[in-house]
């Protein structure tokens, strides 16, 4: 699903990812741990366009016959092939109701231009309409059917994450990425989050690439981890593996 | 009765003028709801599309009806060419940076202008239906003047639908808010950049005209004291917010004539009453009568 070859990251002097490589087969999830500033979203906002990397490439279906390079592409082309994110800090449109929110991630999927839009033509209406019924279906999913006209921003911080995955999800999104899902939830609502990216991976068919610091999140769902450290990987393996590593420990715990 | 009618009469000139500077108003307020950028050149693009439409009415044969469509189409794709060449190469940079570039756009605009239609002043070739007097009671109005607000208000019910009811519009918001996610979610940044500075650019050309029907009178530099006016309008009523802008283009249209009409000894000083109103509400609402209040991120 994703290839991630020797991915250079630098600004300025600083060396935010250096030589990094990942591979992500379809259908798996995927984790990426490392201390704070290891360089982790950065190696999302290269994915998803917001950074052209120093060097390196990323190829999207590597193995597929619709292969594609990301580096090089922006951001809305990279959300177009079918990849999608949320946030480490919540970034919803705080203005917009929620309803909107998920509104605007289907919007790369609407063939309609401005002249069916504002004469009303016949299918743009009806394509108005599954739009709208599929916002409300993923509301539904998130258990927010019923707040869908407040303001994104009027909602709780853990409903306000849900969001964030409801509105990636109306992109279609192949691949998803999510940058710390779990962060700030407590026990209870980490353990219904994992429950829940369970289910949206079975329903939409997804890959998802995770960033968490959440240990228990981490271990539990992924079937990959990578780890990092001052930009540089220094493990790779499944869980088991990954928490027996004596550098994972040495990064997390210092040398001792 | 007599001064009802004249108070009347003032009162339709006000909103007259105060719907122009609505019109161009919402040029500035849209692009900086999106790029957070004064685009100082929105004056002289007023000013071209009341250039183009005295080109197409006066030497073509089209009817002026055809021509009053056609030239703040062209308008449009000149604001979209203006954003293209001077402030999308740009984008990334220090936000000053790009308002030179805004100033300098402004200063080319208008010397082109001089060179190519001449420093001289022309007359805006009215069409009869616009120019014809109506005697409403014991005054007369030029028609000109009840079908500026019309119009205005007509263009505003289509800007209110567009932004709040199409995908398009929908984008436009979420791209004030927040450019990266927007951009992130799929939304094309640079096409609603250019959908933006088109619909800006159409409706200072449409501004233009009317105004042209009103005070036929074209120079290359006539861009620039409606573009500041209506900057000011767009400060008062709080940038970035069109109902705002709104707001403000009426409040400047009615002082700016009430001024002239009840204190005559100081209509010298009407233009100097749209920078006394800047400069008041710069001290007293900063972010303008209905703008978002600014919290700094932590």
């Amino acid at each position: 699903m994703l290839r991630i070859e020797n991915l250079v990251m630098r600004f300025g002097g600083v060396v935010a990812c250096n030589d990094f490589s990942a591979e992500i087969k379809k259908g798996q999830i995927v984790g990426l741990i490392g201390p704070n500033g290891a360089g982790k979203t950065t190696i999302f906002n290269v994915v998803t366009g917001v950074y052209k990397p120093t060097s390196g490439q990323i190829l999207f279906n590597p193995t597929g016959d619709q292969q594609h390079r990301l580096t090089g592409l922006s951001p809305d082309k990279i959300a177009q092939l079918g990849v999608c994110r949320t946030f480490q800090n919540i970034r919803l449109f705080g203005e917009l109701t929620v309803l909107e929110n998920v509104f605007i991630g289907n919007h790369l999927r609407v063939k309609s231009d401005v002249f069916s839009t504002v004469l009303r033509l016949p299918h743009y209406a009806a394509e108005e309409k599954r739009m709208y019924e599929k916002s409300l279906y993923l509301l539904e999913k998130i258990g927010l059917q019923d707040t869908r006209n407040e303001k994104a921003t009027s909602l709780p911080y853990g409903m306000q994450r849900r969001l964030e995955i409801a509105r990636a999800l109306a992109t279609d999104p192949k691949l998803l990425l999510l940058d710390e899902p779990a962060a700030g939830m407590n026990p209870q609502e980490t353990q219904d989050l994992i429950q829940f990216i369970r289910e949206i991976k079975e329903e939409f068919d997804l890959t998802i690439f995770l960033i968490e610091h959440h240990m228990d999140v981490i271990m539990e769902i992924s079937e990959k981890i990578y780890v990092l450290d001052h930009g540089i990987l220094i493990a790779e393996g499944n869980p088991s593996e990954i928490q027996q590593n004596q550098k994972v420990v040495e990064a997390y715990l210092g040398v001792g | 009765m007599g001064d009802v009618s004249i108070f009347l009469q003032h009162m339709t000139n006000g909103v007259s003028l105060g719907s122009l500077y609505a019109l161009i108003a919402i040029g500035y307020t849209m692009v900086y709801g999106i790029l957070r950028l004064i685009n100082f050149a929105h004056g002289d693009i007023f000013m071209l599309g009341v250039y183009l439409t005295y080109y197409g009415v006066t030497y073509t044969s089209l009817p002026w009806w055809l021509v009053f469509l056609l030239a703040p189409l062209l308008t449009g794709i000149i604001g979209i060419l203006l954003e293209r060449v001077a402030y999308k190469p740009l984008r990334g940079s220090a936000r000053i940076t790009i308002l030179i570039s805004a100033i300098g756009a402004s200063f080319l605009l208008q010397n082109l202008g001089i060179v190519i239609f001449g420093g001289r002043p022309r007359a805006f070739p009215v069409p009869q239906m616009l120019n014809h007097v109506v005697r409403v009671g014991g005054v007369s109005i030029n028609f000109v003047t009840f079908i500026i607000p019309a119009v205005t208000i007509l263009l505003l019910l289509g800007l209110t639908y567009f932004t709040t009811k199409t995908k398009t519009g929908l984008a436009m918001r979420a791209l004030s808010k927040d450019y990266e996610t927007a951009s992130l979610m799929g939304i094309d940044i640079n096409r609603i950049i250019s959908i933006t500075f088109f619909m800006g650019s159409f409706l200072a050309a449409i501004g233009g005209i009317l105004w042209g029907s009103r005070y036929p009178q074209l120079m290359p530099l006539m861009g620039s004291m409606p573009g500041l006016k209506s900057f000011i309008a767009a400060v008062v009523g709080g940038i970035g917010n069109i109902t705002g802008a709104v707001i403000g283009g009426f409040i400047l249209g009615l002082g700016e004539i009430m001024l002239v009409a009840f204190l005559p000894r100081l209509s010298g000083y009407r233009d100097a009453f749209a920078f006394v109103l800047l400069i008041i509400i710069l001290l007293v609402k900063p972010s303008g009568l209905m703008g978002d209040k600014v919290t700094e991120k932590v």
